[in-house]
């Protein structure tokens, strides 16, 4: 045998307890939508796991108008410490029933359980234990004396981190006073469905927080609903631009995370062992479903070959496959439609004239899969160095020096992250200044924390989800002291 | 340190062929001061992500077997005797009475003085050079602090080869490594290494020992790896086990990349030896691992991997039965050497 | 005997330079009660192309120069203003119809607004940037820094104040500035650019366009090269299209407001953006 081929260690299912059908969850309890159901599939089988129920336009409407009555007649009314202390409850409970939400997660989703148990349930829980500190603190948030809360808040969110943007969304919306109508991806609705379980388990209070499921409809129905204050998406730009326009002159409060297509900047003086790493957690972290993703690498050209070299080397370690295998770092494909996306862009990566290099590895035959895949030679020019591909494939350009890898890097319509790699400590903070993106990351990539602020520039967004920042989405400011002396107050 | 820079250092092979020229201290330096460097925070990341491999069933079984394969079953104290010598040595012959499936360890590691000692216990099972059996290795060069003349050192090196040692676990002088004399500690490990010459021209084994927990810092561990190989060495070794903190699986990892590098350069392997404080087979599998999936499958054998370990093969054994019989064991049910 | 006076030609901003409208137009200011004061450039869109083409080039040495700079650039700003109150008043109160006390309040406020904006250019950072004590060995701080072009259509009444008080906050953090001056009051507006350009200002850091604010807001909106617009000024226009334009390149947009916006920290922070750099901490 050989060692490296490591037996199956799948983690068991048995945790999970999970219904045949969910409904909404709308007022404290599950109802039936009015929609067609759906199935929601594991999308490294195609098995079906559930069926979900569809909110059609009067399902939203019953939503906003429990979470408006909640607002209205309960949310509004507690202290800020009360709140506090359902948030806290909430990140208890997260904790308590983790691995049966990351099993779950895995599950729907198609991502690594080492992933969804190390990295997506632990900050969830650590999102409501930092924005539950928050909620009887907000007058030192920065935005003055007592900044009010917004109201209704709609959230939609994608499939990428289903109960990350979920903690992302929900915790500082409740901490800052706001109730929340929240819409799942209609591929990943699963974790969120548990989620409404946990609220009951909290006894928070009914309307508070709604959970409806469906389709892009639904998710267009709740943000265009007259009776919300405050819009949140995560998402793809072309939506985001579609939600920005159906707002504009609303009033609505709008927060947009949107797509990305972030540099990774190699410099030849880099630690060039955990460079190679952070390439490979930057694209093939979560399939490279991650809008921050380091999908543009940008190689000093004097060392370009050594770290191909080495990257190539490195990707022949990557065991692709079951998700729900404590091994496997890299699990399946999201959707047959992401799949097809992916595909279609590295045909057109290859038409384009990029040299196209995946390891030897054997796919699974059911579900959607990707293999880790590089292109090398790629131009600032060709689509796969513009377009986010929001899967496990790296573009890498070559840079001659700091100010061409600085001019490359901004070169594109997004502005969500970044990173540099290089043990001289001006030039990573030169550098750093100099990138238009929301987060930087110096020798390091990917790294997530409830205290750091994160959201993009440009294209990429607007907003910050994340630290002190992150509750500005939710609050309304109610002004400073009068800064300077009013109009004829001077003699 | 103006006095050193043009100062000529031994010739070794290696180093004449990478460096190329006249070797000397300020060539070495600068060969040594442009490698990479190692940002520590990735490095312990990668190595925790590496040690949470799950490894169950079969992978495991073929783990355990594998790591008592690889052991330098390990005395090191100053109340040794004749007696515990042998008591070890029974020990590496036959780790587990109840299980004579149980593979044999890969050495025996004593002191220079008990070398005699190890190679008549060992008897037939003594490898002498030859690909089966056991090795006898010994630690030499004023083990472990380094701190003795050149010419102590190598008689001390030269007496374990004559008593019949097969392997020598040197120590580098590490005062010298952080007080920038990289050019002595390199003529230091190439004269140890000409004093593991045998008689009739073949070589002890030589392992360069860095003591990573006083070299403090991962760069200074990547360039005393890559020095190491440079003078010759045909291991590099983590630790003395007299030192805290010893084997740690980032450093380790660290060693396994300089070795990786140097297998690209030049198609030689190098072994790599962690030792101390290694003490259960949890750990030991995360080295297997790490091992694996840096430098490859290939290294994972006894002439290119070690554990420098003592109570880690009990550990071993008790898991072993665990497999083979469904059920925990206990510290009653292996034997104490 | 008395003196016949010496009309000014009142022409766009651009770049550091007051060039005529590319168009050859013009349209006619008057006082309050009729009488003829000036023909005023009218811009049209290449103008306003040109205006960010000119903030797009200035945004590099404007953003990158220190906050301590920025402060003392606004500042002289202040000190220019009060040297020629006189002729502020003056215009104000000839294209406002108010009188000389009230165009004297504008005037003064005016100048305290850039006091107090210049003020800020070396501490916002302070105020809205953030250590983040994150749960892992890594540094990791939050700082705001300007978004860039800012196309801003100022308020139509309190000529002089509005645009200070639209105009200074724009320029806090580092952005450059095309911005549509007041349509039926422009005079002082276009006085203002003289103080720019005999300041330290470097061209093209503010670009000032006089004219229809309907016909060249549309423009500005859906420019892919501006970052963000300031709608302040623009209620009644068809503002809300300009959002759904603007929303193309997800610009960010201020909306409208009612009379001169008060002097705020948001009105800095709002044309800012917060990167946040993450660096591992590690002695070994």
């Amino acid at each position: 045998m050989t060692f490296l081929e490591y037996a199956p260690a799948p983690e068991s299912t048995a945790i999970l307890n999970l219904r045949k059908s969910y409904g909404l969850f709308i007022d404290g309890a599950f109802v039936d939508g009015r929609g067609t159901p759906f199935q929601t599939i594991s999308p490294a089988t195609e098995v079906p796991i559930a069926e979900i129920a569809n909110a059609n336009g009067a399902d939203v409407d019953a939503a906003v108008t429990a979470a408006r009555r909640a607002y209205e007649r309960t949310w509004s009314k507690l202290s800020g410490a009360d709140r506090g202390k359902y948030l806290f409850r909430i990140a208890r409970l997260v904790q308590e029933r983790a691995r049966e939400l990351a099993v779950a997660e895995s599950l729907d989703n198609g991502k690594p359980i080492k992933e969804s148990r190390d990295v997506d349930i632990p900050l969830v829980a650590a999102w409501f234990f930092y924005y539950a500190g928050w909620a009887d603190k907000l007058d030192y948030a920065g935005l003055g004396p007592s900044p009010r809360a917004l109201g209704v808040a709609a959230q939609v969110i994608p499939w990428n981190f289903p109960l990350l943007m979920l903690a992302w969304k929900i915790a500082p919306a409740l901490a800052a006073g706001n109730t929340v109508v929240l819409k799942p991806a209609e591929t990943t609705p699963l974790t969120a469905l548990i989620f409404a379980e946990i609220l009951q388990q909290a006894d928070l209070p009914p309307g508070v927080v709604n959970i409806i499921t469906g389709a892009g409809d639904t998710g267009k129905a709740l943000v265009n609903h007259g009776d919300v204050n405050k819009v949140a998406f995560t998402g793809s730009t072309a939506v985001g631009r579609a939600i920005a326009k159906s707002t504009a002159g609303t009033g609505k409060k709008l927060t947009l995370e949107l797509g990305g297509k972030a540099a990774n900047i190699v410099f030849d003086d880099a630690p060039i062992d955990q460079a190679i790493e952070g390439i490979v957690n930057g694209i093939f972290f979560n399939q490279g479903h991650v809008c921050c993703a380091g999908s543009r690498l940008l190689v000093q050209e004097n060392v370009h070959d050594e770290v191909i070299s080495r990257l190539k080397h490195r990707l022949s370690t990557l065991r692709v496959g079951d998700p729900l295998d404590k091994n496997t770092d890299v699990g399946a494909i999201n959707s047959r439609q992401q799949l097809e996306r992916i595909q279609e862009l590295s045909e057109v990566g290859e038409q384009e004239g990029a040299e196209r290099w995946s390891p030897a590895c054997e796919l699974p035959t059911t579900g959607f899969w990707f293999a880790p895949t590089i292109f090398t030679n790629v131009s600032t020019s060709h689509r796969i160095a513009r377009e986010e591909i929001f899967g496990p494939v790296l573009s890498v350009l070559t840079f001659r020096t700091p100010a061409e890898a600085i001019a490359k890097a901004n070169n594109t319509p997004y502005g969500l992250s970044a990173g540099i790699w290089s043990d001289k400590g001006s030039r990573i903070l030169g550098v750093a200044d100099k990138l238009r993106a929301g987060v930087v990351w110096a020798n390091t990539f990917n790294q997530f924390d409830p205290a750091s602020p994160f959201g993009g520039y440009k294209e990429s967004g607007y907003g910050r989800e994340g630290g002190r920042h992150g509750l500005a989405a939710y609050l309304e400011a109610r002004g400073w002291n009068s800064p300077v002396p009013s109009e004829g107050a001077r003699a | 340190m103006t006095a050193m820079k043009h100062t000529a250092l031994a010739p070794a092979e290696r180093a004449v062929e990478l460096i190329g020229g006249d070797l000397t201290e300020k060539s070495l330096r600068l060969h040594l001061e442009g490698l990479p460097g190692v940002d520590a925070v990735g490095l312990e990341a990668r190595a925790g992500a590496l040690g949470a491999r799950s490894i169950k069933t079969t992978s495991k079984a073929w783990a355990l077997d594998k790591i008592i394969e690889l052991i330098d079953l390990t005395t090191l104290e100053g109340a040794d005797t004749p007696g515990k010598v042998r008591s070890l040595v029974a020990k590496a012959i036959t780790p587990d009475a109840s299980d004579l499936t149980t593979p044999r360890v890969a050495a025996v590691c004593v002191y220079g003085d008990m070398v005699a000692d190890a190679v008549a216990a060992l008897g037939s099972a003594h490898s002498a050079g030859g690909d089966d059996g056991i090795n006898v290795a010994a630690v030499a060069t004023a083990f472990p602090s380094g701190r003795a003349s050149l010419s102590v050192k190598i008689a001390d090196t030269a007496e374990a080869v004559v008593a019949g040692a097969d392997e020598i676990d040197m120590v580098i002088d590490r005062g010298a490594f952080l007080s920038g004399r990289y050019g002595l500690v390199f003529d230091q490990i190439v004269a140890v290494k000409e004093a593991c010459r045998r008689e009739d021209g073949s070589y002890a084994h030589l392992k360069v020992i860095l003591e990573t927990g006083e070299l403090t810092t991962y760069d200074n561990v990547r360039r005393a790896s890559w020095l190491s190989i440079l003078a010759g060495g045909d291991f590099i070794k983590t630790s003395t086990g007299k030192v805290t903190p010893a084997a740690t699986l980032p450093v380790t990892l660290l060693m396994l990349q300089v070795v990786g590098d140097w297998y690209r350069l030049t198609g030689e392997r190098i072994g790599v030896k962690p030792a101390g404080g290694i003490r259960t087979s949890k750990d030991a599998i995360k080295y297997l691992v790490t091992v694996a999936e840096t430098v490859g499958e290939q290294w994972l054998q006894p002439h290119l991997f070690r554990f420098g370990a003592s109570s880690l093969l009990n550990d071993v054994l008790l898991q072993r039965q665990k497999l083979r019989t469904g059920r925990y064991s206990g510290p009653d049910y292996v034997t104490i050497d | 005997m008395n003196r016949l006076v010496i009309p000014k030609t009142y022409k766009l901003y651009i770049g550091g330079k007051f060039p005529r409208s590319e168009s050859g137009r013009v349209y006619e200011i008057a006082t309050a009660k009729g009488t003829f004061l000036a023909n005023v450039a009218k811009a049209s869109r290449k103008d306003a192309r040109e205006a960010v083409v000119a903030a797009r080039a200035a945004v590099t040495g404007w953003s990158g120069a220190t906050g301590y700079n920025r402060g003392q650039v606004l500042y002289r700003i202040a000190e220019l203003l009060e040297g020629r109150r006189a002729q502020f008043v003056d215009e104000i109160r000839a294209s406002e119809g108010v009188s000389v006390s009230a165009a004297e309040r504008q005037v003064d406020a005016a100048i305290d607004v850039w006091v107090w904006y210049a003020g800020w250019a070396d501490k916002y950072v302070q105020v809205a940037g953030n250590g983040n004590p994150v749960s892992g060995p890594f540094f990791n701080v939050s700082t705001p820094e300007s978004t860039g072009v800012v196309a801003i259509v100022a308020p139509q009444e309190s000529s002089l104040l509005g645009l200070a008080s639209v105009v200074a906050p724009a320029l806090v953090s580092g952005n450059t500035v095309v911005v549509l001056a007041s349509e039926t009051a422009p005079l002082s507006a276009i006085s203002f650019s003289e103080i720019l350009a005999t300041s330290d200002v470097p061209g093209g850091v503010v670009n000032i366009l006089t004219g229809s604010a309907a016909e060249v807001a549309p423009w500005l909106a859906s420019h892919a090269d501006v970052n963000a617009i300031d709608l302040a000024g623009a209620g009644s226009l068809e503002w809300v299209d300009l959002q759904i334009a603007a929303a193309e390149t997800l610009k960010r947009v201020l909306a409208p407001e009612v009379g001169v916006p008060a002097p705020s920290l948001e009105r800095i922070t709002f044309f800012t953006e917060t990167k946040t750099v993450w660096h591992p901490k590690g002695i070994i």
